[in-house]
């Protein structure tokens, strides 16, 4: 088996981290690189690096940043920001990321997640999906990077992991907007519904603010995976003590 | 100071092999040249994506007969590791290197289990080996693979995930990691280190 991973994102912007709610009004956390240090040593099983300003100002992530990252980890981690072809996706992957996660790009060309997973093999390709309650249903939302650019892009959420599940993905990260940066806990209904749906690895994301969340959704949604971003950094939660008491709770995790 | 040839060929996470070795102290040598291979002390095959592309790779550079005639230690990692063996079902089904003996198959597990096998599992020794010193059992390694190696008298290391999957094999001077010690923090650092140490 595997153990339940415990997945620190760091939104990075020129270098630092940086922390919104529901992806606004972003305060500075730290300096990139030491809290992915941080991180690596308190057993973060994963790490995930958004350059959140790379797709809405029309660029890509920095190579040499990924390099930077690559020497310091001995866990795997996940690039994303900007991704829009498989040529930038090889040079993501050629310096040391172990898996590029790509979102509006594949909304716009759903062939780029075929294109990626024939060159890399799909265990490299994951995609993000940005989604949010729509009545008693979800939907897909895509720039979610800038509240400005924001905007629902057609889609039902349920359709398009299938879809791209399809088209040759690797892992869903899943992050329910509603729940962004809030701390109530993960939208455990529609991650069970996604699970439900899918062959490959899910992770959760979005609402973590106490352990209890991750027990809830891992126990109750059997995910792959659990993200989190301002309850890590904000000192909140410290990754030791989480996973000492999800292992409490009978839940296996990497010690 | 150890020294080490990772083979880059256009179907492997190099950066992140040679990164691991550098922190371990040793001197890595990249290269696609078949030549570099007669002289290498040690020779690492990374590999990621799928078998019939990696082998149409090492075909394309000349490497096969090179990586085949090594005589030194040889270490394939994760899709390295299912290259040494005979075939590959991946795809249309592919003829890899043959230095292991066996076919390397699609998990066949309960369907309720996510495929790839993505994530961190704990090792199970089942052979003494060099390459394996200071392994404790239920060490983590981090594996995502979508095949699995054969389970037979090569296999030094198990982990499970619906089936038994080779987490490490040997035979001869060629050893495989399915896992990737380079991303699997202390447990890896060890193996890599012991395979520096390996006589060459």
């Amino acid at each position: 088996m595997t153990a339940r991973r415990i997945i620190p994102c760091l939104d990075v912007r020129d270098g630092r981290v940086v922390k919104g709610v529901r992806f606004k009004d972003h305060v500075d956390m730290g300096d990139a690189s030491e809290l992915a240090a941080r991180y690596r040593d308190q057993g973060a099983d994963e790490l995930v690096f958004y350059d959140i300003t790379a797709s809405p100002e029309g660029r890509t992530l920095d190579y040499d940043w990924v390099s930077d990252i690559a020497r310091l980890l001995d866990i795997p981690f996940c690039v994303a920001g900007g991704i829009r072809s498989v040529d930038q996706a090889a040079r993501c992957l050629d310096h040391g990321a172990d898996k590029v996660s790509i979102n509006s790009p594949a909304l716009e060309r759903p062939d780029l997640i075929g294109e990626m997973s024939d060159r890399f093999g799909a265990q490299c390709v994951v995609l993000g999906v940005d989604s949010k309650r729509a009545g008693d249903d979800w939907v897909v939302h895509q720039y979610t990077g800038d509240p400005t650019a924001s905007r629902g892009a057609g889609r039902r959420t349920l359709d398009w992991i299938v879809e791209a599940q399809g088209l040759g993905a690797g892992e869903i990260v899943l992050n329910c907007m509603d729940e962004d940066g809030v701390r109530r806990g993960y939208d455990i209904a529609q991650l069970q519904a996604t699970r439900a749906c899918l062959t490959i690895p899910l992770v959760a994301s979005g609402g973590a603010g106490a352990a209890d969340h991750f027990r809830d959704v891992f126990q109750q949604a059997d995910v792959s995976g659990a993200l989190a971003a301002s309850v890590f950094h904000s000192g909140v939660l410290a990754i030791p003590d989480l996973k000492r008491q999800l292992e409490g709770d009978g839940i296996e995790v990497r010690r | 100071m150890s020294s080490v040839t990772v083979l880059s060929y256009g179907a492997g996470n190099v950066a992140s092999v040679q990164f691991a070795l550098e922190r371990l102290g040793a001197s890595v040598r990249l290269t696609s040249d078949p030549a570099d291979i007669a002289d290498a002390e040690r020779l690492i095959l990374p590999g990621v994506g799928a078998a019939a592309y990696a082998m149409s790779r090492l075909e394309t550079l000349g490497l096969v007969e090179a990586i085949r005639a090594f005589p030194r230690p040889l270490l394939g990692v994760c899709l390295g590791q299912q290259l040494l063996f005979d075939a590959s079902d991946e795809g249309e089904g592919v003829q890899t290197l043959g230095l292991i003996p066996g076919h390397v198959t699609r998990f066949d597990i309960d369907p309720a289990l996510p495929v790839p096998h993505m994530g961190w599992s704990r090792l199970e020794v089942v052979r003494d080996d060099p390459l394996l010193e200071g392994i404790q059992p239920g060490d983590w390694a981090y594996f995502v693979h979508s095949f699995v190696c054969p389970d037979g008298p090569a296999t030094l290391a198990r982990a499970e995930y619906g089936t038994v999957v080779p987490a490490v094999v040997r035979n001869a001077n060629r050893w495989g990691c399915q896992f990737h010690p380079e991303r699997s923090a202390k447990a890896g650092a060890r193996i890599l280190q012991n395979f520096l140490g390996l006589p060459a």
